[in-house]
């Protein structure tokens, strides 16, 4: 147990430290998300080249090619957060994609996509959820047909996130309707300007579109786009989906809600009483730090895990269940403390933090949701965690 | 940077838990509190080990270990529901002596509690989870009067006792105005007692900042509370997965239904981060000194909050047998809930928490 770091550690965040105060002229101010401006693009290339961003990738494919180290990655991230520098595009492509092709994509596939996915020049979508497909994912019935050198695609995805502005969808499409549900579908790279492909604004509770539809009609797509062999995709998409588990449910997003929240209830009063002042309140802010802190060190224990190249099995399994149900907690309880203001919403009068406990409180749910709701999340645990019985098979139809 | 466990402390573990496995297994839980044999072959096998003088230093006999290292042993005491004075014997009076015992006393006695041979007791709970019943001691020239309130290891020979006035005291149980009445709980591994002190001689133990040092042994306390808790849960844990793995019910083994396995999941999820907390709290008490106290009430009250949905949920997931004395699972139960209250329920804590950083009065 010791929570210093290194000689070598601290060396290097020195330098990431310089880097970030050396071109403090160059941090993209004006990048507000969606598809990256120009200075976002070249803050982009800039860290590239000093290995902020796709550090670990190998430098044939746009990367930095420094070996994988979990406690640099955490220096460059504290960094960037503690000076409030802009960090890489962090999109699908960068973070699902890219790993992905490295673990199975053919060396064409690796070298066409992946230095302009890093660049930020080509953005990805991920065509996964379908209406009927959600976490049953398996059932999905978008469908390739091969004809003549190409899959003709026809179905329909859900909850697709940037697809109005990507250039591209790593899609699973079932092309083998003769196999049975699992190998029956490809990961296939479709771009997006094919004719045929709808985009359709999915309008959530929050107000704001985050996601969209996609409709596929008779989408023509070269067969040599598959990624990792046809009727693999399953295994693919799996490979993919453990990067996602592991993006989600962030811990450094939990302490700064916190933060925020003790700002608030020391700076908000109820007839002329300061929220903190409330012993209810006070009681319900202790119950959510005793948990903030445990998963903050939870963390501490999976990043080193990370760094020694261990397992973590049932320790990293709970992260997402755990994580963004306490950062929705954390939301709904600064809502309760700001009363009647905490509904406020939109432009109000008397509008706390712009709306955004309310708008994260509903996110939130959709976090909780999205990338395995919480109930898959609790299967997992219980089967790949605990080791308990998978439920059986019942007969369809 | 490195958060994990030592090799020497994952063999520590494992030793101890071997250990109480022999000396205690649920057969011999079950002759509790009459047969006395137990918790004294327990203690001799845990003194054969060296873990009465865990955190005394070398110069005086112990080993000088760390707060994380008693924390593991705690967690195996609570795996195994073992009647062991520990945290009174082995953590608490030994911080007391060491953050406010002279010289002469800390050479008279820390050898004594290393060996395991002298068992002591720590009277601190009133100044911690408040007085009730009229409790609290008053400390004049010297001499104790008035009563304190579940004592851990109150029939130990020696007891650190604190006083209404934030001073530390060393009482000899035998001394003539001490009656020691024990009281009757829930858990019947780790009976707490009554002292009643009429008059009593007593050593005081004022060197150092008297603060400081009933900090120290406060957070030390939670601390070895919250790691019992962590290791009576996990066993609890295991005890219904391995119940929903056996146990068939409509043809199915019951840990198939979703039903019990999100059950299973949720105490699971639950109880994992409590792990670090604990062993952060307890790696704060050495080694960072200005987050020690927060980390320890947290992991106090957290684990307490933890443990009892562990210790109810355990308990539903095997059913009707789960109630029943057959498996014994009430002892863990139990001792789960006796460690929420000891020191301050969490209620109590989180005020505790809230003040140290400034947002309760």
């Amino acid at each position: 147990m010791n929570l210093a770091y290194s000689v070598e550690y601290e060396a290097f965040r020195a330098e990431v430290r310089d880097f970030l105060e050396r071109y403090r002229g160059d941090w993209p101010r004006g990048y507000a998300g969606g598809r990256p401006n120009a200075e976002m693009l070249r803050w982009q290339r800039l860290l590239l080249e000093y290995g902020y961003a796709a550090r670990t990738i190998p430098q044939e494919y746009g990367g930095y090619g420094a070996e994988p180290d979990a406690l640099k990655s955490r220096i460059i991230a504290e960094e960037f957060t503690r000076a409030g520098a802009p960090g890489g595009l962090a999109g699908q492509g960068i973070s699902m994609l890219v790993p992905t092709l490295l673990e199975v994509g053919s060396e064409e596939q690796k070298r066409r996509y992946i230095p302009p996915t890093l660049r930020g020049e080509m953005i990805w979508c991920q065509g996964y959820s379908e209406p009927g497909a959600g976490s049953d994912l398996a059932n999905l019935q978008t469908r390739g047909v091969e004809q003549g050198g190409d899959f003709v695609i026809n179905g329909q995805k859900i909850w697709t996130s940037t697809a109005q502005l990507a250039d591209m969808m790593f899609c699973l499409v079932r092309t083998e309707s003769e196999r049975a549900r699992h190998q029956g579908i490809s990961y296939i790279l479709i771009p997006m300007s094919t004719p045929g492909i709808e985009v359709r604004p999915l309008k959530t509770m929050t107000g704001a579109s985050e996601f969209n539809e996609v409709f596929f009609t008779d989408v023509r797509v070269p067969v040599e786009n598959v990624v990792g062999g046809r009727g693999a995709g399953w295994s693919v998409a799996n490979a993919t989906l453990k990067h996602e588990r592991g993006m989600l449910g962030d811990p450094n997003a939990a302490e700064t809600r916190l933060k925020a929240i003790i700002d608030l209830m020391q700076e908000e009063t109820v007839d002329g009483a300061r929220l903190m002042d409330n012993p209810v309140f006070r009681d319900q802010l202790m119950r959510l730090q005793g948990r903030v802190l445990a998963m903050k060190f939870h963390g501490l224990r999976l990043l080193t895990a990370a760094a020694n190249g261990e397992e973590t099995g049932l320790a990293r399994l709970i992260v997402k269940l755990e994580g963004c149900e306490l950062n929705h907690q954390l939301a709904a309880f600064a809502i309760d403390v700001l009363g009647e203001l905490g509904v406020l919403y939109g432009d109000s009068p008397h509008l706390r933090a712009k709306g955004a406990w309310q708008r994260m409180y509903m996110f939130d749910l959709g976090l909780i949701i999205g990338g395995g709701t919480a109930q898959i999340q609790k299967n997992i645990i219980a089967e790949r965690g605990l080791g308990l019985p998978r439920e059986p098979k019942v007969a369809v139809g | 940077m490195e958060f994990a466990l030592s090799a020497d402390q994952r063999m520590l573990q494992e030793s101890v838990d071997r250990t109480l496995a022999r000396a205690c297994p649920l057969q011999r839980i079950r002759k509790l509190p009459a047969d006395k044999s137990v918790a004294k072959d327990v203690w001799a096998a845990l003194a054969e080990l060296g873990i009465a003088g865990i955190l005394i230093p070398e110069a005086h006999g112990g080993s000088g270990l760390t707060l994380l290292d008693a924390a593991l042993v705690s967690e195996m005491l609570g795996r195994h529901v073992a009647p062991a004075p520990f945290a009174a014997t082995a953590v608490v009076a030994p911080l007391a002596l060491l953050h406010a015992g002279s010289p002469a006393q800390q050479t008279e006695w820390l050898p004594k509690l290393a060996s395991g041979k002298t068992l002591a007791g720590i009277a601190i709970s009133e100044r911690i989870a408040g007085a009730r019943d009229g409790a609290g001691v008053t400390a004049s020239n010297g001499k104790l009067d008035g009563k304190a309130l579940f004592v851990i290891a109150a029939g130990a020979p020696l007891c650190v006792v604190a006083d209404r006035d934030g001073g530390l005291h060393l009482v000899h149980t035998a001394s003539p105005g001490v009656t020691h009445i024990p009281l009757e709980t829930i858990d019947v591994t780790r009976p707490p007692g009554e002292l009643q002190f009429d008059n009593v001689e007593a050593e005081p133990l004022n060197s150092g900042d008297a603060r400081a040092a009933f900090a120290k042994i406060r957070d030390a306390g939670w601390t070895m509370l919250a790691a019992d808790t962590l290791g009576a849960s996990q066993r609890m844990i295991e005890k219904a997965v391995e119940y929903a793995k056996e146990r068939q019910q409509f043809g199915r083994v019951i840990g198939s239904f979703q039903a019990v396995k999100h059950l299973c999941a949720e105490m699971a999820a639950e109880l994992e981060p409590c792990r670090a907390l604990v062993w952060y709290a307890a790696h704060a008490f050495d080694a960072i000194p200005a987050e020690a106290a927060l980390t320890a009430a947290h992991a106090k009250a957290h684990t307490s909050e933890i443990g009892r949905f562990v210790a109810r949920t355990a308990t539903e997931v095997h059913g009707g047998i789960g109630f029943t004395d057959l498996l014994g699972l009430h002892y863990w139960f139990k001792r789960i809930g006796l460690n929420r209250q000891l020191l301050g329920g969490p209620d109590r804590v989180r005020h505790l928490a809230a003040q140290m950083q400034g947002f309760a009065a």
